[in-house]
């Protein structure tokens, strides 16, 4: 605790005096700050030459003063081609303002923990390059998810969907002998190859009108997840019924109104609208086996 | 305060492989990661999975292959597991479900690959890493582990013995990142670290920007060895503006190499007159910064890989992932034209000192995965090795800590008396500089009672971390995290001399200097990242200073290590590994020599020829 709490108090009554002291630190701190970004903002703008992209970047922290209404920060980051949002995003972060907030992590459109959504629709950061975008580019959360902090989102409720779906493999037989692996022909194995590429970003759930107005809607990313298995000829029969039994549920695949969005911003081109449809197609032919 | 009787550190492949094992021997198993698991950088691996599956391949040939690769620098116990463990893990994935490419029979397809004398790197697509990593998360999800997610690990709580043989492990301490709690984690049996690997040191790296070493610095603290720093591999393909990775299935699958002049370097400039493009890692490597530097590279900066010919449809069989990095990261059509490639930092292969069972010389600590070596790798890891290791090696850490009955290790850890002290003429006394050393965790002063130490260190590193917040000015650590890469990159990189070295020493020492001065500009508690970063830029620090002095010390040229003075693998003198501890901030060094018996044969170490 803050060493300025005098010595003869208890800690539990440390900790409640100590506490309006910290929000006042954090109060000057954050007014230091924004002297310190008018100051930047104006030198900015005097150096901002043609080599420089201007990005509007929406900030939100609900703990800071003077953050906790949503606004959107201006940052003038120097350009050099090839130059992506994430980036961009970096830059401002390192040079200008250290509490600009967002994840990121492998740079190659493998971690799925970029999507934003830039200039009105869901990317991943890392993949878009700046060059391709019109100015000033405007950098936002994913929307219909909670936000946390500047650019990062809750993503507890897209988890939820994906585990909603029992999304690991189950199979009834493996092949005897220790080092038998179970066979799958190669048209399988592409069957369910674009299925297989979701890196969890959350981009399709966030584009779906249908999963923003019902939260129980299991959501695009978690029936491909879904789909991955149940195509899978290694699971077998009895598996693909109890798998159907989850996704023709209330809020399953029928919830789906093909509007393509989700399948539109797939930073990993996974026709995710096909696949639903074409669950449907099964659900409608499991039906017809048992009525 | 969490408990549970095994705590794994990290969500990646030997993250997650090591919490499946310690959960399926009965443990109460949880993993606390700064990422969700499945944003760990094991889903960028590319190439492949090495094992002896198929017949006309063996365990023994596997292992013959990594001591050569290794250039006679791997311990044969590590190596020889690794080979006899890798077939029934793989299958194991297999049977997990994971998508693997498939042959016409429906049998897992394997290709070749550097420095392998059987095609026998299985793979699923370019994208081999990802679906390893999903497919083991999801095995996690069915066996019900609690994962701490966005719970970075500040340190560990380890008991204050003076010698760290002594010393136990009872837990650590996490800072989550939502709110900003800082919390102790007991483990009532065993601590995992799989916290992966260091690219950041760097700053062209086909790493993550989340790695960053935090668990070799804080094993290191505690009292840990590090292994063999000195051995980082250089990848030869890595797209220069970004350092994104082409896989080496590019060359396996037949890609060439070639110079501005248009010449297929390897061959027509003798670097490899056999293999060619798929001689070793660190052979194609240096060769490309030769050619660049006699003049002969593109801009003055790279050279080419060249896939073309080997024709649409195979490309988009097999490396259709590659085309899609080549296109996004370098504007380059991998159909149409040749993609310009350069050397980058890729992969560690020294480590967290373990023995084969994963355990380090503190009782209770474990690690498994990049940030560990057990020494499979030596001084050049073989590409598609390290997955397999991964899950070997992650799930013996899991079994062992979980308490099942092991055979006992043949790999002896700590300081032995097989051991011999060592020196290295530094131009600046390394280590720490005033209070950065009492940031170890072992000073909980607290001795018997786990719990009691467990919150000793939670104590510390709220301190810590509140020193960190109340600093109204200061450096940032992004400004000091800057200068230390650029002198890595500069000085400690594929080439390497004694002033090169020296140099970095005292840039290292300078930002040790700087970072007492650190502060965090971002006053709030919510998603902090700029203290993340800060506490990650200390173990940064860290690192390039083990991996700079285990550098000065090697005198002689050996696998990944290339030294000016020294052409030449001196056998009589180096078979031996590398080992630095901290002592309080003092690092002391020392060797181990290498086991080169085998268990049914000893391998004599032969000149490496490509
Ligand atoms: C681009 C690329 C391609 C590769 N291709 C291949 C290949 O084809 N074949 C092959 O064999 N190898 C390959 N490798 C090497 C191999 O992929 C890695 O060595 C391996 O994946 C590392 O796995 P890991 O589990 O040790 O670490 P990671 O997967 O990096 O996981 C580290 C985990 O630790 C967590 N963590 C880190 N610090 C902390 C902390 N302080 N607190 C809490 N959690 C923390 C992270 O959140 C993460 O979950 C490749 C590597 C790269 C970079
Ligand atoms: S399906 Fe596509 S958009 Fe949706 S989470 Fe997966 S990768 Fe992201
Ligand atoms: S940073 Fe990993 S997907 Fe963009």
């Amino acid at each position: 605790m803050s060493t300025q709490v005098p010595e003869t108090e208890t800690e539990t009554e440390a900790e409640t005096e100590s506490k309006p002291h910290q929000e006042r630190r954090m109060a000057e701190k954050a007014e230091r700050r924004e002297a310190a970004d008018r100051e930047r903002l104006a030198r900015e703008e005097l150096e901002a030459a043609d080599e420089t992209v201007h990005l509007k970047v929406f900030r939100y922290d609900p703990e800071v003063e003077g953050k906790q209404e949503p606004r959107f920060d201006d940052f003038h980051v120097p350009y050099e081609k090839g130059m992506t949002v994430l980036d961009a995003l970096m830059y401002a972060r390192d040079h200008y303002d250290s509490s600009l907030t967002f994840r990121h992590s492998c740079r190659q459109a493998i971690c799925g923990s970029d999507a934003m959504f830039v200039n009105g629709s869901q990317r991943l950061c890392c993949k878009t390059q700046l060059g391709e975008l019109e100015t000033p580019v405007r950098v936002e959360p994913l929307p219909h998810q909670e936000v946390v902090k500047d650019l990062v989102v809750d993503m507890q409720h897209f988890y939820d969907q994906m585990e909603a779906v029992e999304p690991y493999f189950q199979t009834n037989e493996t092949p005897d002998g220790e080092l038998e692996e179970q066979r799958q022909s190669r048209e399988n194995r592409e069957k369910i190859k674009m299925s297989t590429r979701c890196i969890w970003c959350g981009a399709c759930m966030s584009s779906c009108n249908i999963a923003a107005g019902d939260n129980e809607y299991l959501g695009p990313a978690a029936i491909n997840k879904a789909y991955r298995f149940y195509m899978d000829e290694r699971e077998g029969e009895d598996l693909q019924e109890h798998r159907m039994r989850v996704l023709e549920q209330e809020h399953g695949v029928w919830r789906c109104q093909t509007q393509f969005s989700c399948t539109e911003v797939c930073p990993k081109d996974i026709p995710l609208t096909e696949h639903i449809q074409e669950l449907k197609r099964e659900a409608v032919k499991s039906n017809l086996k048992f009525w | 305060m969490h408990e549970h009787d095994v705590i794994v550190v990290g969500g990646g492949g030997a993250g997650l492989r090591a919490a499946i094992a310690a959960s399926e021997e009965g443990a109460d198993t949880a993993i606390v990661s700064k990422l969700h698991p499945v944003r760990s950088h094991t889903g960028a691996a590319e190439g492949g999975i090495n094992a002896a599956l198929r017949e006309g391949d063996s365990w023994e040939d596997h292992a013959y292959d990594t001591m050569k690769g290794s250039d006679y620098l791997g311990d044969a116990p590590a190596i020889e597991t690794l080979a006899q463990d890798a077939p029934e893990e793989v299958i194991n994935l297999e049977h997990w479900g994971m998508p693997f490419s498939r042959e016409d029979d429906g049998r897992v397809s394997q290709r070749p690959f550097g420095g392998l004398s059987f095609p026998r790197t299985t793979y699923a697509g370019a994208e081999t890493g990802h679906h390893l990593l999903h497919t083991m998360y999801e095995q996690a999800v069915k066996h019900g582990i609690q994962v701490y997610d966005e719970w970075q690990v500040t340190e560990l709580a380890v008991t204050d013995h003076e010698d760290p043989e002594d010393r136990k492990c009872h837990g650590v301490v996490a800072y989550d990142v939502k709110t900003g709690n800082i919390e102790g984690f007991k483990a009532n049996r065993g601590v995992i670290l799989a916290t992966g690997g260091p690219g950041q040191v760097y700053d062209h790296t086909t790493n993550a920007v989340s790695n960053t070493g935090d668990g070799y610095a804080m094993a290191y603290r505690a009292g840990v060895p590090l292994e063999d720093m000195e051995f980082v591999q250089f990848h030869p393909t890595t797209l220069p503006s970004t350092g994104v990775l082409i896989s080496e299935g590019v060359r396996g699958e037949g890609g060439v190499l070639y110079n501005a002049d248009g010449e297929r370097f390897m061959f027509e400039h003798g670097y490899a007159n056999n293999e060619g493009e798929l001689a070793s890692r660190d052979v194609v490597s240096r060769a490309e910064l030769t050619e660049v530097n006699e003049g002969r590279g593109v801009n003055d900066e790279y050279v080419y890989l060249d896939m073309r010919h080997l024709g649409e449809e195979r490309i988009l069989d097999r490396l259709e992932n590659i085309l899609h990095l080549a296109e996004d990261f370098e504007g380059v059509d991998g159909l149409v034209e040749p993609m310009p490639v350069k050397p980058g930092q890729h992969y560690e292969m020294g480590g967290i000192e373990t023995d084969e069972n994963g355990e380090t010389c503190i009782e209770g600590l474990y690690a498994a995965g990049e940030c560990a070596c057990v020494s499979v790798h030596g001084s050049n890891r073989l590409g598609g090795n390290a997955l397999p290791e991964l899950i070997v090696f992650g799930k013996r850490a899991g079994q062992h800590a979980a308490g099942k009955d092991m055979k006992e290790a043949e790999i002896t850890t700590g300081y032995t008396d097989e051991c011999e002290p060592g020196e290295v003429d530094t131009p600046v006394a390394p280590g720490s500089i005033r209070q950065t050393s009492d940031d170890v965790a072992a000073d909980g002063g607290a001795l018997a009672d786990p719990t009691a130490v467990v919150e000793q260190t939670v104590e510390h590193e709220r301190e810590r971390v509140q020193s960190f917040l109340e600093k109204d000015e200061g450096l940032q650590h992004a400004a000091i995290r800057e200068d230390l890469q650029a002198s890595m990159t500069e000085n400690v990189n594929v080439f390497r001399n004694e002033d090169g070295l020296k140099t970095a020493l005292e840039d290292i020492r300078e930002a040790r200097e700087r970072y007492q001065d650190v502060y965090v500009d971002d006053p709030s508690r919510t998603f902090n990242t700029d203290l993340l970063h800060t506490i990650e830029t200390r173990n940064l620090i860290d690192l390039a200073e083990a991996i700079t002095l285990g550098a000065l010390a090697r005198e002689e040229f050996r696998g990944a290590h290339w030294r000016q003075e020294f052409q030449e693998r001196r056998d009589d003198e180096w078979l031996k590994h590398t080992l630095l501890r901290w002592n309080d901030g003092d690092p002391e060094l020392f060797y181990k020599p290498v086991i080169l018996e085998g268990e049914n044969k000893t391998y004599e170490p032969k000149v490496r020829s490509y």
